[in-house]
């Protein structure tokens, strides 16, 4: 079995006034894993995220990572480096004004000079395919251009996993299979939350569900596809 | 919303170290402001033309940009010729216009005039992340940079929202009248901004902080030393030393 990177023992977390939105939740992800998770509005998979990178500090519950236990602000520094967090709304994570400046923010604080944090930034936006973009200003950027730009800034900082909110949301079918094409392209771990069984079952190896604060490994959705036959079966059509 | 046309140009006064020029245009700003002495505005007026010349910033922009102020400075020319003391210039049937009150209409309008496009030669020929940068090499505090870096980022996004909230507000057929209807959806509207704001804020903070944000921008932009520099330091100098004494002998 690969080593342990993240380990989530009994997390509870709710909002103040609120039920409890995460409840004795358990989650382990190896390296290699890439899970998917699905599940309705509002049952604490952001919540969940937002816990692992320590922006909200559980009720109650263990965070471990990358073997070790992470309680504190200054725990969750090597946390952040080591793993990406792609938010839903990419104008929440494009803060610069231009795509280069802020490709170049993850690097720069992570002490790297301005030659290296430019040369990283310049590799990542190639290997995503936006060549050029270094100069455009970021809140021009098309909702497809944005996500990509805000993977960009994710990936420069060379995480070991990625943790994608709701990634293929709003994207259109070319901009999906660019998506889907990068994800299977990286050796990286990651856990990955859509609605989108098309997308999840092109890029994730098992999905989960989300139920009652808590993640529910006994109940894998498997991707299958089956032959069957049945009248009018040569028209394209769709099973409901 | 906020268009920068002369930001983007690549004159002689555009490759000055952005530090210089803010120095230059704050100093500048004292000293007309200050000063009283026609010979002074005149000359600090045609000081800042030739920098307007000098940066190639387009005429029709800069014209365009003068609009709002020469307003203002309209409604100063209406009011204050007749209701300032002092001895009559001339009568206009029952209103006196008084020499003080012309003579200080002057004065503002050539200190206007000459700070406004003195601070697009300067300053606008610089993008407002620049700017927020050479303030911060200016030792200014990072809170304050902050906050001019971040309003900038997100004026558009925040008037993206106002604009969909207006939409919903339509499409549900509101038209403002002068009711208590009306003002209590005007308040839900700026407070509903507000809210929204404040959210983004926080996400936008949790995505800083997971990029490993620890309190300090860091500039990718240079301004490598280069004999332009020390040019306008001198220019700057020199100009500001005359100007300084004229207004003094005169």
């Amino acid at each position: 079995m690969s080593p342990v990177i993240l380990n989530l023992t009994k997390i509870c977390y709710g909002y103040p006034g609120g039920p409890l939105v995460l409840d004795d939740l358990d989650f382990h992800l190896h390296a290699g894993d890439r899970i998917g998770l699905v599940a309705p509005n509002g049952s604490g998979k952001t919540t969940l995220f937002h816990i692992v990178m320590g922006l909200l500090k559980p009720l109650s519950g263990t965070v471990e990572a990358f073997g070790e236990a992470r309680k504190v602000e200054t725990d969750f520094v090597e946390v952040r480096r080591r793993m990406g967090l792609l938010f839903q709304d990419a104008d929440d994570q494009l803060f610069s004004p231009t795509v280069l400046e802020d490709v170049a923010f993850g690097p720069l604080n992570l002490g790297k000079s301005r030659e290296q944090a430019v040369a990283v930034a310049v590799k990542t936006l190639d290997f995503l395919g936006l060549n050029g973009f270094e100069d455009r200003v970021t809140y021009k950027l098309s909702g497809g251009e944005k996500r990509l730009v805000s993977l960009a800034t994710i990936l420069a900082m060379e995480p070991e996993v990625l943790l994608l909110d709701e990634p293929s949301t709003g994207l259109d079918s070319s901009t999906k299979e660019k998506l889907i094409d990068i994800l299977n392209t990286l050796d990286l771990s990651f856990v990955l939350i859509s609605h989108e069984f098309d997308f999840l079952s092109q890029t994730a190896r098992h999905i989960y569900t989300m139920e009652g604060g808590r993640i529910r490994f006994d109940r894998e959705l498997n991707i299958h596809t089956h032959r069957h036959a049945h009248l009018m079966g040569n028209q394209p059509h769709r099973h409901v | 919303m906020i268009n920068a046309p002369f930001a983007d140009g690549h004159s002689w006064m555009h490759g000055i170290d952005p530090r210089l020029r803010v120095i230059g245009a704050v100093v500048f700003a004292v000293v007309v402001a200050v000063s009283y002495e026609f010979a002074v505005l005149f000359a600090a007026l045609i000081l800042s033309l030739s920098m307007a010349l000098s940066a190639r910033l387009a005429f029709r922009d800069v014209v365009h940009r003068l609009l709002t102020p020469l307003i203002f400075l309209l409604l100063l020319w209406a009011v204050l010729p007749w209701s300032y003391e002092g001895d009559a210039l001339t009568t206009l049937g029952p209103v006196v216009i008084t020499r003080p009150g012309v003579i200080l209409c002057a004065q503002i309008s050539v200190k206007t005039v000459s700070l406004m496009v003195a601070f697009m030669a300067l300053l606008a020929t610089m993008t407002v992340d620049t700017l927020g940068h050479a303030l911060n090499r200016l030792r200014l505090p990072d809170k304050m940079v902050h906050m001019l870096l971040i309003t900038y980022r997100y004026l558009f996004v925040i008037e993206q929202e106002y604009q969909r909230l207006v939409r919903a507000m339509k499409i549900r057929n509101f038209h403002p009248k002068t009711n208590l209807h009306s003002y209590r959806t005007y308040a839900y509207l700026v407070g509903m901004l507000f809210v929204r704001a404040s959210e983004r804020a926080r996400r936008v903070h949790g995505a800083m902080i997971c990029r490993g944000f620890n309190g300090r921008f860091v500039s990718l932009r240079e301004y490598p030393p280069r004999i332009r520099n020390p040019v306008f330091c001198l220019f700057a100098v020199l100009s500001l030393v005359m100007l300084v004494a004229l207004e003094w002998l005169t």
